[in-house]
């Protein structure tokens, strides 16, 4: 009977700020204490095992472990608890760590308080109950959301598993940014070469239902058993019918007249169109901001693309369509962004012909791109170049303070495709420092400076034009001498930035942002694919800038996380849940109209609450409005809070 | 009591996923901030009790502070702005007992904002400080 309490010294990162001894020495006063060791690392095999031994021996009613945070090793030793045959909810932890010895400097008032928050965590695990795990059944399928690079190796992953995946992507097509490069950094392998087998395999792959051109609308549920709503944007194009020949899109009025966002502006589409040829699914699509047909309901005496069709694919009265689907698990890889420019007024982007983008000037690489993989600029071939590193990264100025991981590398990669279309071209890299931080990029940099590549230490400062050509300005801060020099091209290396409905889409995962933006992972280092949010995984620049092996890597990391969960066909559900005491309720139903999850349901022949356990988060909400005191909520009762209270404040 | 030895007793009731985090955070990165904080976790602000509220000042807190996810960020989706609604009656309800309701703080703190958890406790240590102790733990009657 009585608590065992074990105080981790956590190398030195607890006993360096904490006296062990002491905090030891006025645990084992406290009457509920039946034992109260210290060991180095707690959370290690012979730490585990002490835990283990002692239960075996004394046979204690609860566990106290104090060492880092509950959010980091509560499973841990909830593991422990079990393999002694106890109750893994028996278990409580005082968090000295993180919330005492990490942030405190004072020894003496940093044992006293770890003391107290020990105090604490005895005073709760004293009055514990042991807690049944409830078991649901697991969907067995996934939803990934987003069809880049990175949702198309999660998915690929999880239905070459054998489940069923939902890949939704809201262009026309998947593929992602990674469709729009032409060579990657550092192999300078064709991008194309390497995507678009994997875009075919995606749509062929029995166990995948590719939701092209469509949205996630609304998200519900938990872990192995979410309700997704999934709206079909109408494309106006059957897509049964539709061959892809291209006809409507030759015809059609607006033909060569709509900048076409594939290709970053530098070229112009049809109002009926196909982002690019290798496009999955390869089916035309109206565009309803600028059909004619659509925005004014009339196309001269009839639309072309109609009476050019001869598979009469064209349907205007296409409607959008909700699907609502049910899956175990969900793969967040909505990609990224690119910075825009324009937020950088000293670059006058948008005022000089120019100056391009990093990705504009990826499409001027590509075979499928404006200029069909000419090196041209505005009819012209330009002699000399020069790169802007850091464009929105790394500038707080703008608001993002952080690295973009990959624009470096893809400067070094552009400047050498530069090299390659134009051997005696006069190539430029104003950069801050150069990141080559992945396998193979040190060298591949290296190489590019021996390609004749000019670094230059010093940011652009400034950008004018004046005889025709862009001028860009600036200090070289390795000579100490200013530069000023005039270009034929400006290609700035343009950062990523989290997509503009990030916080919304948040919201309807209920996932959290990070300060800048990105979604925010579990734990930084041991749970970097993981949301707080379980059954709910990242993969790829949705989580945080990264090139592209790191997001293939993720991307299947999340893939083996989906598997995990949905293997195991059922999924235990922490019994933190709130119960009404019958005995108590009054049937005023106050906690029915708080409680977020409808799990509350009225009982109206006993006129008493009922609370259904598998609906019920365990938020606790209805606990701290019950006039009647009759709801409690399992592992934070009234009680064991009441008792927690007393305990730091010394009484 | 010196106002210079006064060190005040404060509860802290953190949400699991936005505070709590927040301030492992702020662990995480060795950012520094005053002792006088007792952390007691729950899984939502919304589980704050007002009776907890009261319970802390009985047994002789100097101050409470609760602190949850930002307005729209409750992982439980709307379990702050309950809180929100409470500390309303709950400060009015502190004024009838004689306690000053400045005693009682609401913060939202991100997983994200470690800094913003250090900077909270010491600027609620401080503010405290300046209180005096409360006056049922034998300070004098709160204004």
């Amino acid at each position: 009977m009585g608590v065992a309490v074990y105080i981790c010294h956590c190398g030195v990162n607890i006993a360096k700020t904490v006296d062990v001894k002491k905090v030891v020495e006025e645990i084992e006063k406290m009457p509920e204490v039946t034992i109260c060791r210290d060991y180095q690392y707690m959370c290690s095999d012979p730490g585990q095992e002490l835990v283990k031994k002692d239960i075996n021996k004394y046979q204690p009613s609860s566990v106290v472990i104090a060492a880092c945070s509950p959010r980091m090793h509560y499973p841990t030793f909830q593991g422990t608890l079990k393999e002694a045959k106890m109750n893994p909810y028996c278990l409580e932890m005082a968090n000295i760590r993180e919330q005492c010895s990490w942030v405190h400097e004072d020894k003496e008032r940093a044992t006293e308080k770890a003391i107290s928050l020990v105090k604490s965590a005895v005073a709760k695990a004293a009055l514990l109950e042991p807690l049944i795990e409830n078991e649901v059944p697991v969907t067995p399928a996934a939803l990934v959301i987003g069809g880049g690079i990175a949702g198309i190796q999660s998915a690929l992953d999880i239905a070459e598993a054998g489940y069923k995946v939902y890949l939704v992507e809201r262009e026309p097509s998947i593929g992602g940014h990674m469709a729009q490069f032409d060579k990657t950094f550092p192999t300078l392998d064709c991008a194309a070469c390497i995507l678009t087998p994997k875009m075919v395999d995606v749509a062929r792959h029995p166990n995948i239902e590719l939701r092209a051109y469509s949205e996630v609308e609304d998200i519900s549920g938990y872990i192995g058993n979410f309700k997704v709503k999934i709206r079909k944007k109408p494309r106006y194009v059957s897509e049964e019918h539709c061959v892809a020949c291209g006809d409507c899109a030759t015809e059609c009025r607006l033909a060569d007249r709509i900048p076409n966002e594939f290709d970053h502006n530098l070229s112009k589409r049809s109002a009926i169109y196909v982002p690019f040829p290798q496009a999955v699914p390869l089916k035309y699509t109206i565009d309803p901001d600028r059909c004619l047909m659509i925005t004014r309901g009339k196309c001269g005496k009839s639309p072309k693309c109609v009476d050019a069709c001869s598979a009469n694919a064209i349907d205007f009265e296409q409607k959008e369509e909700v699907e609502e689907v049910e899956v175990g698990t969900i793969v967040v890889a909505t990609g990224y962004s690119e910075f825009d420019p324009a937020q950088k007024p000293e670059l006058h982007f948008n005022d000089l012909g120019n100056v391009l983008t990093g990705l504009q000037f990826e499409r001027i690489f590509a075979p499928n791109g404006p200029t069909s993989g000419e090196l041209v600029i505005n009819g012209k071939v330009p002699k000399k170049i020069a790169f802007a590193s850091c464009t929105g990264s790394r500038d707080k100025r703008v608001g993002n303070p952080y690295c973009s991981r990959v624009c470096c590398m893809y400067i070094a990669k552009q400047a050498h495709l530069v090299k390659e279309h134009i051997p005696d071209a006069d190539v430029s890299v104003y950069y801050c420092d150069v990141r080559a931080f992945g396998k193979g990029y040190e060298e591949f940099y290296e190489r590019v400076q021996k390609e004749g590549v000019h670094y230059r230490r010093g940011l652009i400062s400034e950008v004018y034009e004046e005889d025709g050509r862009v001028h860009v300005r600036g200090e070289d801060s390795l000579m100490a001498e200013p530069f000023d020099e005039g270009v034929d091209l400006l290609v700035l290396g343009t950062g990523i930035i989290p997509n503009a409905d990030s916080n919304e889409m948040g919201q309807l995962l209920h996932i959290s942002n990070s300060s800048d933006g990105f979604y925010l992972e579990a734990h930084p280092k041991l749970r970097p694919v993981d949301t707080v949010t379980d059954g709910i995984f990242l993969a790829g620049c949705a989580q945080g800038p990264k090139d592209i092996p790191d997001t293939v890597a993720q991307a299947g990391a999340a893939a083996a996380h989906v598997i995990d969960v949905l293997s195991k066909g059922k999924i235990t559900i922490e019994p933190y849940n709130a119960v009404v005491d019958t005995d108590l309720c009054g049937g005023c139903r106050i906690c029915e109209s708080l409680c977020p999850f409808d799990a509350h349901h009225f009982n109206e022949e006993k006129g008493v609450m009922e609370i259904n356990d598998t609906l019920c988060k365990g938020c606790g909400v209805c606990g701290a409005a019950c006039p009647a005191g009759a709801i409690s909520l399992n592992h934070f009762r009234d009680t064991q809070i009441f008792a927690q209270i007393g305990a730091v404040l010394n009484d | 009591m010196t106002e210079e030895s006064f060190e005040p007793k404060i509860v802290g009731f953190l949400c699991n996923w936005c505070s709590y985090a927040g301030a492992d955070l702020a662990g995480t990165s060795r950012t520094k901030y005053k002792p006088n904080v007792r952390v007691i976790r729950v899984m939502c602000s919304g589980r704050v009790d007002p009776l907890f509220v009261l319970k802390a000042f009985e047994k002789g807190a100097d101050g409470v502070l609760i602190a949850g996810c930002h307005p729209g960020d409750c992982h439980y989706m709307s379990g702050n702005y309950k809180t929100r609604r409470r500390m309303e009656l709950m400060r009015r309800m502190l004024e009838q007992f004689g306690i000053n309701p400045e005693r009682l703080r609401l913060e939202w703190v991100s997983a994200a904002e470690g800094a913003r958890f250090a900077h909270v406790v010491n600027d609620m240590t401080e503010k405290i400080r300046e209180l005096g102790p409360s006056p049922i733990n034998g300070g004098a009657t709160d204004e």
